[in-house]
C-alpha cells in the first residue's frame, strides 16, 4: 500500500513529517539493538538456498541480500520528549536474470522454505516479463571476491550510548535555544545501522556493517505577525556517535560570528546561535531582486551540487530508465562523447567517490558486489563520465561498473543510486573571509532551503537557511525572501573562485528519492565555499 | 500469509491483550502484499513482489509508554512482544501529553477492498506494460511506465474495549511517453481501488497524444497567464493547503492558518466563495479507511466551505487543551467541481495555457504558502478557444491561496492519487522563468 497522496502527509502533522519510511521498520526495545543477529555462516547458507534455487529454475544470474536494518530515532520539542523509537527490519531480497530479464521478490521469512518460495516468485516474474523484453540484460564482469567484509570505521556505536544521554543532548540544545529567545524548538536524532549480507552467483559473499547519524533541529521565532525557522548547521554523516563530540578542532569561524562544522558537531552551541538568528530573520530586510555575486556555503552548495550535477550525471536518467518519475537529463551521451562539453568553468572539478571517509555513501562493496572506488565526473569544467552499474556500463563503452548499486532495504530491488558527488577544493590558500572581501555586491547564503529543478536539470531555483548581504567586501546585515534562479550550465560556468581545503565540508541527505516504487538513499556532497558571479536573484515575498 | 480476515485479526489481537499487565495497552496488526512492474525504453526493466506483516504493542503505566513490535504471531511471540513493550514503558520518561486509549467506537463499513485488485497476476502486469509499449512503437514514441498494485489490512484493539478492522486494495499507474526526436513528452496517471475500472490502452493513448502534440514547443515570455490546470496539476498546489490544516501549528503562530496578533483563521474567508474542500471516506470514487491509527472514526468533514475555513484538525491532546472536540486528519480530500469538461474550458478561453502537471513542487515560504515548481509533460498555448501550439515549460512561483482567489471556472472532478480534484481555470497564475526541459 504505497499511495502517495497529500492526505497521508497532512495526517502526520508537522512533527511526524520528519519520519520518512526509511525509518519505519518494526519497533524494538533498545537492548535488542545490541543482539548480534544472524551468524554470518547461517547467512551464507541461506543465501546459497536462493542462488541454488534460482540456478535450478534456469536463471543465468542471481543475487541475494539478507538485511538487518536497525534504527533509532529520538524526537523532542521544547522540554518534552515526543518519541524514542527503535526499529528493526529483517528479511531477504532475491534478484534473478531469467530469459535475459530481471525478476525480484523479497520476504521476511528467512528460512530455506521462505527463501525458496521468494526465489521461485522472482524467476516467475522474470519469465512472465521476458515476453516483452527487447533489450536482454548484459552484466559487466566482476571479480569473485570470495568471503569479505567491511565496516564503517566508527569510534562510538550509537547502539551502546544510553537513550538518556541522547535525550539530554537534545533537551540541552532545546533549552539553549529557548534561553536565547526561541519560541519553539523541534529537534531530532536519527541513527541508522545497515547490517547487510550480499551473495551472488558470481562468487562473492560480502558482509557489511554501515552506520549513519543525523542530528538536526528547527528553531522558530514568532513575532510581528511573522514566523521564521533557522535550521541546524549540522549534516547527516557516515559516522558513529562521535560526530556529536563538538570538537573545537573541527569548528570554523564564518562571517557574523557564524559557526560552521566539519566532522564534529556542537549541537547546543549551534542551537544558541540559531535562536538569535531566527529572531534577526524576523526583521531582516527584504531583498531587492536583481543580479548578485553569490557566495555559497558548503551546507548550502551541497544541495545545489546534488540537484544540478549529481542527478543529471546518473546514467539511468541519461538513458531514459527514470523518464516516468525523476526524469531524464540534459547531459546526454553526445555531449559526453564530444569530450568538449563545458559543464562548468575551468576551476570546476567534480568527483564521484564511494570510499570517502565520514560520507554517507561510503561502503566497501555496492549492492551488486562491485568493489567501490573514486572517479572523475567533471575535470577542468568538461563532462568526462557518468555514474553507472553493471547492466548499464556497456552503453558507455566501459567494461567495469562504478559500484553505484543500492537498495534502501532487503524488501526493495537494487538499482543505480548516486555516489557521493563532490566539488574539489581550490588549490591556493583562500578562506571564506578572503572571499567576502573580494565581493562588491553579493549575497552569502548558508544552509539548506527550498530547492526545485526541472526533470532534465536545466532550470533551478534554490533558497537557503540564512542570507547575508555583501556590500563592498563587508557583510551588511541579513536578508529575507531570497531565491536564485539559474540554468545548470550557465551557473557552473559562472563559478569564479573556490575556497581551499581548510573550508571543505560535507553536506548530506538521508532522503534522496528515486525509482518506482520510490526508494530513498543517503548521499554526501563535499565542497568548499564557492563564488558564482552575476546570478539572478528573485524576491519571494508575497502578501496573501 | 500477510492478509488476515476480521475474525483472524480479532483472535490474534485478543490473545496479545490477554498477556498485558499494564494500565493500558493498544495493539495494532497490519499486513500487505502486492506487486509492481516497471518499464522504460519500450522494454520491461524491473518488476517485483513484496509482502510484509507487523504487530505493534503500546503499553502504558500512568503517563509512561513503550512500544515494541514483532513479525511472528505465535503465542510465545505475542507474550514476548507485550513484555518488551511493558519493560520499555517502565524505563520511559512521563509524557505530559499522554492520552488514554479510546473506548469502543462505531465505524462505518469502508468500501476500500475490491477482490479483482487483490487477484492481479504477473501476467496481467506484463500485459499492461505491453498496452503501452506496442502503441508507443507504432507512434514513434518511447514508453516508460509503472504499475503498482496490492492489498493490505490493518486492525487495532485496546484495553478499553476498542476494536477496528479495515481491508483495502490499491492500484496506481503512470506512463510517460517521449517522442523519439526528444522534443515531445506526454504523461498520464490513473489510480483505483478497483482495477476493473482501469483501461491501460486508453490511458497510454492519452500520454501518446500529448507527446505527439507537444513536439517542438515554442518559447513564450514568462509572466501572469490564465491557466487551465488539469486535476494532477491542481492537486500539486492544493497539497500545500492540505498540509496547513493543523490547529496546533496555527494556534502557535507558525502556520499560514495563524492570524496576525494571535488566534487562527478558522471562520475566515481565505479563498473564492466557490471553493469547497472536504473529506469523505465513504465517497464512491475515492473510498478511504473509516478510522485512523488512534482508533478515531473518520466521517465526512468540511475543511473549506464557500471559501471559509470551516475546520482545522485537532489532535486529541490539543483538543483537550483548547476545550474543543478532536477533529482527526482526513483520509482523503475532495474539492467540489462544476460541470465543464476540459474541452468546454478550452473553448471558453480567449488566451491561456493548459497545464498537464506540475513537477518538483517545493515550499518557498510557509507563511504565505508560496510554492515553486515547473510544468511538465504537456504545456499548451490556447487562443480563441483552441489549442494553438505547445509551449516550453515554465517555472512558477505561486500560492494555492492566491490561486484559489483567482478562480475563474471549476470543471469536472477527476480522481487523482486517492483524492477527487476538479479541472480549474485560474487567472493571473505566476510563471517566473522558462525551462528548456522536455
Amino acid at each position: 500500500m504505497k499511495r502517495r497522496n497529500f492526505v497521508q502527509l497532512a495526517g502526520l502533522g508537522a512533527g511526524a513529517m520528519m519520519m520518512p519510511s526509511l525509518l519505519m521498520g518494526n519497533n524494538i526495545p533498545t537492548e535488542a539493538l545490541l543482539e548480534p543477529g544472524m551468524d554470518v555462516l547461517i547467512k551464507k547458507q541461506m543465501a546459497d538456498v536462493a542462488l541454488n534455487t534460482a540456478k535450478s529454475l534456469g536463471a543465468s544470474y542471481a543475487d541475494a541480500r539478507i538485511g538487518r536494518y536497525l534504527n533509532q530515532f529520538v524526537r523532542t520539542r521544547e522540554d518534552k520528549v515526543q518519541g524514542v523509537v527503535n526499529t528493526e527490519s529483517f528479511g531477504i531480497g532475491v534478484r534473478v536474470i531469467a530469459n535475459g530479464t530481471w525478476g525480484f521478490a523479497s520476504t521476511n521469512d528467512v528460512t530455506p522454505d521462505g527463501i525458496k518460495k521468494a526465489t521461485e516468485q522472482a524467476v516467475a516474474i522474470a519469465k512472465a516479463n521476458s515476453k516483452f523484453q527487447t533489450e536482454p540484460v548484459i552484466l559487466a564482469p566482476v571479480p569473485a571476491f570470495g568471503e569479505v567484509s567491511w565496516k564503517t570505521p566508527i569510534k562510538k556505536d550509537f547502539k551502546e550510548v544510553p537513550v538518556s544521554e541522547k535525550v539530554d543532548l537534545l533537551l540541552t540544545a532545546n533549552a539553549a535555544a529557548q534561553a536565547n529567545g526561541a519560541n519553539f524548538v523541534n529537534s531530532a536524532l536519527f541513527m541508522v545501522n545497515e547490517q547487510k549480507y550480499f551473495a551472488s552467483t558470481d562468487g562473492s559473499y560480502v558482509d557489511q556493517d554501515i552506520h549513519r547519524i543525523w542530528p538536526t533541529f528547527g528553531v522558530t521565532a514568532v513575532g510581528g505577525g511573522k514566523f521564521k525557522t533557522r535550521q541546524a548547521m549540522s549534516a547527516p554523516m557516515g559516522m558513529g556517535y562521535e560526530y556529536l563530540d563538538g570538537l573545537d578542532s573541527e569548528k570554523l569561524e564564518g562571517p557574523e560570528g557564524l559557526r560552521l562544522y566539519r566532522n564534529s558537531y556542537d549541537m547546543a552551541e549551534d542551537a544558541t546561535l540559531a535562536a538569535k538568528q531566527a529572531k534577526q530573520m524576523l526583521t531582516a530586510k527584504s531583498v531587492d531582486a536583481g543580479k548578485y555575486d553569490l557566495v555559497l556555503e558548503p551546507n548550502h552548495l551541497g544541495l545545489t551540487i546534488h540537484e544540478s550535477v549529481g542527478h543529471p550525471t546518473e546514467l539511468d536518467r541519461v538513458l531514459g530508465y527514470e523518464a516516468n518519475y525523476a526524469g531524464t537529463s540534459f547531459a546526454t551521451l553526445d555531449k559526453w562523447k564530444s569530450k568538449s562539453f563545458k559543464y562548468g568553468s575551468d576551476i570546476v572539478n567534480i568527483v564521484a567517490d564511494k570510499t570517502q571517509p565520514n560520507s554517507l555513501g561510503a561502503v566497501g562493496w555496492d549492492d551488486e558486489g562491485v568493489k567501490t572506488k573514486k572517479w572523475d565526473i567533471i575535470r577542468n569544467g568538461i563532462l568526462v563520465n557518468y555514474q553507472a552499474i553493471r547492466d548499464q556500463v556497456k552503453i558507455i563503452d566501459q567494461n567495469e561498473s562504478q559500484g553505484c548499486c543500492y537498495a534502501q532495504s532487503w524488501n526493495d530491488v537494487q538499482f543505480q543510486r548516486m555516489p557521493n558527488v563532490s566539488l574539489e577544493a581550490g588549490k591556493e590558500p583562500y578562506s571564506i573571509n578572503d572571499m567576502i572581501k573580494d565581493v562588491e555586491k553579493g549575497i552569502y547564503i548558508a544552509g539548506r532551503g527550498s530547492y526545485s529543478i526541472d526533470q532534465q536539470r536545466y532550470n533551478f531555483q534554490f533558497g537557503g537557511t540564512m542570507y547575508f548581504e555583501i556590500k563592498d567586501g563587508k557583510i551588511a546585515g541579513m536578508l529575507n525572501d531570497v531565491a536564485y534562479q539559474s540554468n545548470t550550465q550557465e551557473f557552473w560556468n559562472s563559478c569564479a573562485k573556490i575556497c581551499d581545503k581548510n573550508d571543505y565540508r560535507l553536506f548530506g541527505s538521508f532522503f534522496d528519492g528515486k525509482g518506482q516504487p520510490s526508494q530513498v538513499s543517503a548521499v554526501s556532497h563535499g565542497s568548499s565555499t564557492s563564488r558564482f558571479n552575476d546570478i539572478n536573484v528573485i524576491n519571494t515575498g508575497r502578501s496573501v | 500469509m500477510a492478509i488476515f480476515s476480521k475474525e483472524e485479526a480479532r483472535k490474534i489481537l485478543e490473545k496479545a491483550l490477554s498477556f498485558s499487565t499494564a494500565d493500558a495497552c493498544v495493539v495494532n496488526l497490519s499486513g500487505s502484499q502486492g506487486g509492481n512492474i516497471r518499464y522504460a525504453r519500450n522494454s520491461v526493466s524491473t518488476a517485483g513482489y513484496q509482502s510484509n506483516q507487523n504487530l505493534a504493542v503500546t503499553s502504558s503505566f500512568g503517563k509512561k509508554s513503550g512500544t515494541a513490535t514483532i513479525d511472528e504471531l505465535d503465542d510465545e511471540s505475542l507474550k514476548k512482544v507485550v513484555q518488551r513493550a511493558e519493560e520499555l514503558a517502565k524505563l520511559s520518561p512521563e509524557n505530559p501529553e499522554y492520552m488514554e486509549p479510546l473506548g469502543p467506537q462505531v465505524y462505518d463499513e469502508s468500501k476500500t477492498f475490491i477482490e479483482a485488485t487483490a487477484n492481479i497476476t504477473p501476467e496481467y502486469r506484463a500485459e499492461v506494460a505491453n498496452s503501452s509499449i506496442t502503441p508507443a512503437k507504432a507512434n514513434d514514441v518511447t514508453a516508460a511506465g509503472f504499475l503498482d498494485d496490492g492489498q493490505g489490512f490493518s486492525a487495532m484493539m485496546n484495553s478499553n474495549g476498542l476494536f477496528a478492522y479495515n481491508k483495502s486494495t490499491d492500484a496506481s499507474f503512470t506512463v510517460t511517453m517521449r517522442t523519439n526526436d526528444g522534443t515531445g513528452s506526454g504523461w498520464v496517471t490513473r489510480d483505483y481501488n478497483d482495477i476493473s475500472k482501469f483501461d491501460a490502452s486508453e490511458a497510454s493513448k492519452v500520454a501518446i497524444d500529448k507527446a505527439v502534440l507537444s513536439r517542438e514547443a515554442k518559447a513564450i515570455e514568462p509572466g501572469k497567464y490564465t491557466v487551465i490546470l488539469e486535476p494532477s496539476a491542481g492537486l500539486g498546489l492544493l497539497q500545500g493547503l492540505g498540509r496547513s490544516i493543523d490547529a496546533r501549528s496555527a494556534d502557535e503562530g507558525r502556520s499560514f492558518m495563524s492570524k496576525e496578533g494571535g488566534g487562527t483563521k478558522l471562520g475566515e474567508k481565505i479563498v473564492d466563495e466557490r471553493v469547497n474542500l472536504w473529506s469523505d471516506p465513504l465517497n464512491e470514487e475515492v473510498p478511504a479507511p473509516t478510522w485512523n491509527g488512534e482508533g478515531q472514526p473518520l466521517k465526512k468533514t468540511s475543511w473549506i466551505e464557500n471559501g471559509v475555513v470551516k475546520n482545522l484538525a485537532y489532535g486529541r491532546y490539543w483538543a483537550k487543551e483548547k476545550g474543543v472536540e478532536p477533529v482527526p486528519f482526513p483520509s482523503n480530500f475532495i474539492m467540489g467541481g462544476g460541470t465543464a469538461s476540459l474541452e468546454d474550458l478550452i473553448k471558453g478561453t480567449k488566451k491561456g495555457i493548459l497545464v498537464t502537471r506540475l513537477w518538483y513542487i517545493r515550499s518557498v515560504d510557509p507563511q504565505t504558502l508560496l510554492y515553486t515548481g515547473l510544468t511538465r509533460d504537456g504545456t499548451f498555448y490556447i487562443e480563441n478557444g483552441k489549442i494553438k501550439y505547445p509551449v516550453k515549460n515554465f517555472r512558477f512561483n505561486e500560492s494555492p491561496i492566491i490561486m484559489l482567489n483567482n478562480l475563474e471556472t471549476l470543471g469536472k472532478q477527476v480522481r487523482v492519487d486517492g483524492s477527487l480534484i476538479p479541472y480549474m481555470k485560474i487567472r493571473d497564475f505566476t510563471f517566473t522563468s522558462l525551462s528548456d526541459a522536455v
